[in-house]
């Protein structure tokens, strides 16, 4: 695995690889130092944000709509330049599920699947077959062959996440992906995204605003402020994996919530 | 519902609609013109007769035609060709946007009939002079079709392919072009039509050179030949429709799966 380091400044902006450190299991594979970000038009979306996420964990962050929680993650993945700071990632590597499903309306859901690994150059029967596996892990296996508008909005999550599946990446970041759910689908989807996390083991970096979501998927949720964007608490989620969907029923979950809706009233009272 | 009973509902009102204009039209003949003002509007039998069965008139018609035809299709060609230059250049480069788009708007609002004459003067009576004028009255709505086709793709995918690191033309392949296709049919469309007006009316301006349906119009209505000037409008139109359905079945044939434009109904 090559490390990715960008120094981010508005004018000056280099990159340069890093070594694989050893034994890199519990080292960062995003970590962000004092980020900050400024719009060219003055908005301020994040200020100071430190944080990191190693492989294994699944971290995701919680605020309300326009803190900047996009904006972060599109810093994270290099779409979107940061102003000051530090941000490493795994470029090389990264999967990215989009809000919408953003799939291409002319491509079936197999060739949807195959798209990253196309653009990437994996040879043809190798995508294949990966996407094969890929829509195996989604449950989707059936439908290869059908166009995206003849899905439904879980569906059309379940391809997305499959055409980012097939990378295996390293670092995998979402942003809000079941936002547009109806609330039996996103459950379902959170249950299928735990387990492919547990099968995979990558370094999660979700976004959302819904608090227990953030809780029943994360190893660790970061509260952040509103606009400019601030990590303001930082709450370690300690049930073990594989978690089963009954969890979301239990007190101590509803006390987990409480906390870190309590942290979020405060910060925007 | 049955086979035979679609078939019916597809093909019954539009059949009805023919065969009430043919009943207005020999309406209008009979019923309504008086009799010394009957031979403006011939019966229908009367310009089947005299333009299609008549040998003369419709080996004239036939040449017309061809000589027509071809002009509309080389003008409409090179107009793709060019628009698909054009706004490829103008999507990927806001300067040459900015450059050119102006004068592609003047080029709209100049009366192209206008510098017909000119390029005659130019080109001489020539197949070029003809082709020119066909390409320079379809090529802006091809053009704008195209531009925004190009420029209406989601961000969404646009951020995804940028994640992908992809080069400008797998970006162009894979994104622009395919999420362009409907409005680039769309602009083929126009385009089309506008280019059999382009090559009639560019053959009506020269009285030289090969014979084409737009000079036979003229001569027709010169000589008062009514049927075979009915005929003559009967057979551009028909060139038209068919350039128009040729394209709607390339359209529905690669869009038919994903476009609700082209959507099959239920």
């Amino acid at each position: 695995m090559k490390r990715l380091v960008s120094q981010g400044d508005m004018t000056t902006m280099t990159e340069r690889f890093e070594p694989e450190i050893a034994n890199s299991n519990n080292a960062a594979r995003l970590e962000f130092r004092n980020v900050s970000m400024t719009f060219p038009d003055g908005t301020e979306a994040l200020k100071e944000v430190s944080f990191s996420v190693a492989a294994g964990e699944f971290v995701t962050i919680v605020g309300p709509s326009g803190c900047g929680k996009s904006t972060l993650l599109r810093v994270a993945s290099g779409l979107t330049t940061h102003s000051n700071g530090e941000c490493m990632s795994d470029r090389k590597s990264l999967g990215y599920v989009f809000q919408d499903a953003t799939l291409l309306p002319w491509r079936t859901v197999q060739r949807n699947v195959e798209l990253n690994a196309e653009l990437q150059g994996v040879p043809e029967a190798e995508r294949r077959e990966r996407a094969r596996q890929a829509i195996e892990l989604v449950g989707l296996t059936g439908s290869e062959k059908k166009y995206p508008k003849q899905l439904s909005g879980g569906m059309k999550m379940r391809t997305s996440l499959a055409r980012s599946l097939v990378m295996k990446p390293s670092v995998f970041m979402f942003d809000e992906p079941f936002g547009a759910l109806d609330e039996i689908s996103r459950e379902r989807l959170q249950d299928e995204l735990l387990r492919i996390f547990d099968h995979e083991g990558f370094a999660g970096l979700f976004i959302t605003h819904s608090v227990p979501e953030a809780v029943f998927l994360s190893t660790r949720v970061l509260c952040m402020s509103a606009r400019p964007g601030r990590i303001i608490a930082d709450f370690s989620i300690p049930w073990a994996y594989p978690r089963q969907h009954d969890i979301r029923y239990s007190p101590e979950f509803a006390e987990m919530c409480g906390k870190v809706s309590e942290s979020l009233r405060e910060a925007h009272a | 519902m049955s086979t035979q009973t679609k078939l019916l509902k597809t093909y019954t009102p539009p059949l009805a609609t023919f065969g009430a204009f043919i009943g207005v039209w020999y309406a209008v003949h009979y019923f309504i013109l008086s009799e010394n003002r009957k031979f403006i509007v011939p019966p229908p039998h009367a310009v089947i007769d005299n333009a299609f069965l008549n040998g003369v008139a419709r080996s004239e018609l036939a040449e017309g035609l061809v000589n027509t035809g071809r002009i509309a299709l080389f003008g409409f060609l090179i107009a793709s060709v060019l628009a698909l230059f054009g706004s490829v250049l103008m999507a990927g480069n806001r300067m040459i946007e900015r450059a050119l788009f102006p004068y592609a708007v003047a080029l709209q609002t100049v009366p192209i009939l206008a510098l017909v004459p000119l390029f005659s003067v130019w080109f001489g009576p020539t197949r070029t002079a003809r082709i020119v004028t066909c390409v320079l009255v379809a090529i802006f709505p091809i053009l704008t079709s195209f531009l925004f086709g190009l420029k209406s793709v989601d961000t969404g995918h646009q951020d995804l392919f940028t994640l992908n690191n992809v080069s400008r033309t797998t970006r162009f392949r894979k994104l622009l072009f395919p999420a362009a296709l409907p409005s680039i049919f769309t602009g083929l469309r126009i385009g089309a039509g506008l280019c059999v007006i382009g090559a009639l009316v560019a053959d009506f301006f020269f009285s030289r050179g090969d014979l084409g349906l737009g000079r036979l119009l003229n001569n027709y209505a010169k000589r008062l030949e009514y049927e075979k000037l009915f005929g003559g409008v009967i057979l551009a139109s028909a060139l038209g429709v068919a350039i128009y359905i040729l394209i709607g079945w390339v359209a529905n044939r690669s869009l038919r799966d994903w476009h609700e434009s082209e959507a099959r109904s239920a």
